[in-house]
This record gives C-alpha cells, structure tokens and sequence, in this order.
C-alpha cells in the first residue's frame, strides 16, 4: 500500500464532481464519458459539436500531463498489445451495453440514487475485483 | 441566447477539468487501478476517495441546480429517468468492469492517456472505439424495442436521450 495517496484522490474527485456540476449548470447534461464517445459516433443533428469539444478539453489535460507530469499517465502493467485490446472492445461495447460507466453511473447516477446506476457500479466493481484478482493471483501467479 | 464561442470554450473547459480530476484522482494510472480492484492483493484503496470526493461534491451542487427551471446554457435538463433493471444494464456492466480491471482503464482515462501520447492508452481508445462501434451494428441487428437515440431518459447517456 506504498501508493496510498487519499489526498490526493479526493481533491481529483472534487474537481471531476465540478466538471459534471458545470455540464448540469450550464448545459442540462450529464457527465457521462462513454455516453459522451458513443454519442460521436452516432450523430444526431448538433449533437456531435459539443461532444467534440469535450473529448478535445480532455485530449488536452493527456498532452498537458504528458509534458509537465509524465508520471501521472505511465502506464507499467505491462500488458501485451492483444491484452489491451480485448479489454478496449470489453470496456466499449460494454459501456454502451449497461448505458454507462464509472463518471456516468459512478459519479453522476449514485449521486441522483439512481437504483440503474447502483446496480451497474455494484456489478463493475464485482467483475473488475473478481477479474483483477483471476489476472494477478491465478493467470501470473500470485505477484502479492 | 449564450454566445456560441462561450458556450463552444464551456464544453471544452469542462473537458479539461475532468481530465485534470482524472489525472491528480490517479485513475490514469493502470497499477493503480488494478491495485484498488484487486482488493485481495496488496490493496490500494485511495481510487474509493475519489469516488467518494466526486459524488459529495456533486451531490451539494446537485439539488440547487436542478432546482433552476433550465440550465443556464440550455433550453432544458436532460437528466435519465429509467428505473427498469435490464438484462443488457447487468451484462454490459460486467463487461464493462472486467476490461477496466484486465487493461486498467475506464473511458475518460483511457482519452487522457492518449492525449498524452501513451502507446497502450492509444492502443486501448481506439480498441474501445471498435467496441463502441460493434455495439451499434449489435443495437441495429436486435434493438430493444426502440432505437436507442429515441430511448428517453437512458441511464448515463451523455445526453442523448431527451428530457422526459
């Protein structure tokens, strides 16, 4: 637990918090990152702008990480290229399939008690605890 | 009317303060990741303060703006209604938690981490992008009921869906 960093997080929290309060205040939407992507790729008629220029502001926060503090965006799992992209086609067509992921039911559906987004966050952090600890205990062995 | 420059930089401010969120919470980081869900390993808990300092601080804010009539830039809230628990809500879920634990990215981090110019974050986007795009050719060949565009108040959209 040498990374424990519950500052640090929070403050994270709070600004993520902010970035969905202010889509609400200024725009009625809710801050949902799949919904956000998955809505890009089937436009509807001046919809796809304003997703655009979201993903963009946060392509922009990856270059500005990238080059004042690479650290925060180092990636050393070290999966194998195949790996990642079985867990890329997982992740995108099943955030599409359960109408949302962790900022959207997360953040923005536990918020509103939403029982849709409950039972979507509690059955992402069942399969994610019972996925992590197959890879880490069973498939490489045991690494902790 | 808000000007449509202000609203265009609100979209995009937003965007970047989400990564910013993203970025300091630590759900950038894979091992991190794979370190708070792999709760039987060597436990890293500090991805729950995230978690918990978003929804707090969306939760005080929550009820005051929703009180408004309409959003300041907008003509209404588009706010999911639906309460059903579905088949597809529960399976895509799973889904969606076991790729997160397997790569140790979820949506948002994985657009940081490209933007950043990461290869397996580059990797990954453009692997969910594809997921994206098999589950509209999926919706297509066995929609539920109606398009899912037309579905009001889905959970999470992003805005798709209309106020109901």
């Amino acid at each position: 637990m040498e990374n424990f960093t519950p500052i640090a997080s929070t403050i994270g929290g709070v600004l993520i918090g902010l970035s969905a309060s202010l889509m609400l205040l200024l725009h009625g939407r809710i801050a949902g990152i799949s919904g956000i992507v998955g809505g890009v790729l089937q436009p509807h008629a001046g919809e796809r702008l304003w997703r655009l220029l979201f993903l963009g502001g946060m392509l922009a926060g990856g270059v500005a990480f990238g080059l004042a503090a690479p650290a925060v965006v180092a990636d050393e799992l070290g999966r194998t290229p195949a790996t990642v992209v079985v867990a890329g086609l997982l992740v995108g067509f099943g955030t599409r399939l359960g109408s949302g992921c962790t900022s959207g039911h997360g953040i923005c559906g536990l918020t509103r008690f939403s029982p849709r987004s409950l039972v979507a966050v509690l059955t992402f952090m069942t399969t994610g605890a019972v996925t992590a600890y197959v890879v880490n205990h069973v498939i490489l062995g045991g690494a902790a | 009317m808000t000007h449509p420059v202000l609203r265009n930089l609100s979209h995009a401010a937003a965007g970047l303060l989400f990564a910013a969120g993203l970025g300091l919470a630590g759900m950038t980081q894979p091992t991190k990741v794979v370190g708070f869900l792999d709760v039987l390993g060597d436990w890293d808990p500090s991805l729950a303060f995230v978690m918990v300092g978003g929804i707090l601080t969306h939760m005080a804010l929550y009820r005051f703006i929703v009180r408004r009539p309409s959003p300041l830039m907008a003509d209404a809230f588009r706010i999911p209604t639906r309460r059903d628990i579905t088949p597809r809500l529960v399976v895509g879920s799973a889904m969606f938690g076991a790729g997160w634990a397997i790569a140790g990215f979820c949506p948002g981090p994985s657009l940081v981490s490209a933007g950043a110019g990461a290869p397996t974050g580059l990797l990954f986007l453009g692997a969910m992008l594809g997921g994206m795009a098999l589950f509209q050719l999926y919706d297509r060949r066995a929609p539920q009921g109606t398009p899912p565009a037309a579905r009001p108040g889905d959970a999470a959209s992003g805005g798709t869906a209309p106020a109901a």
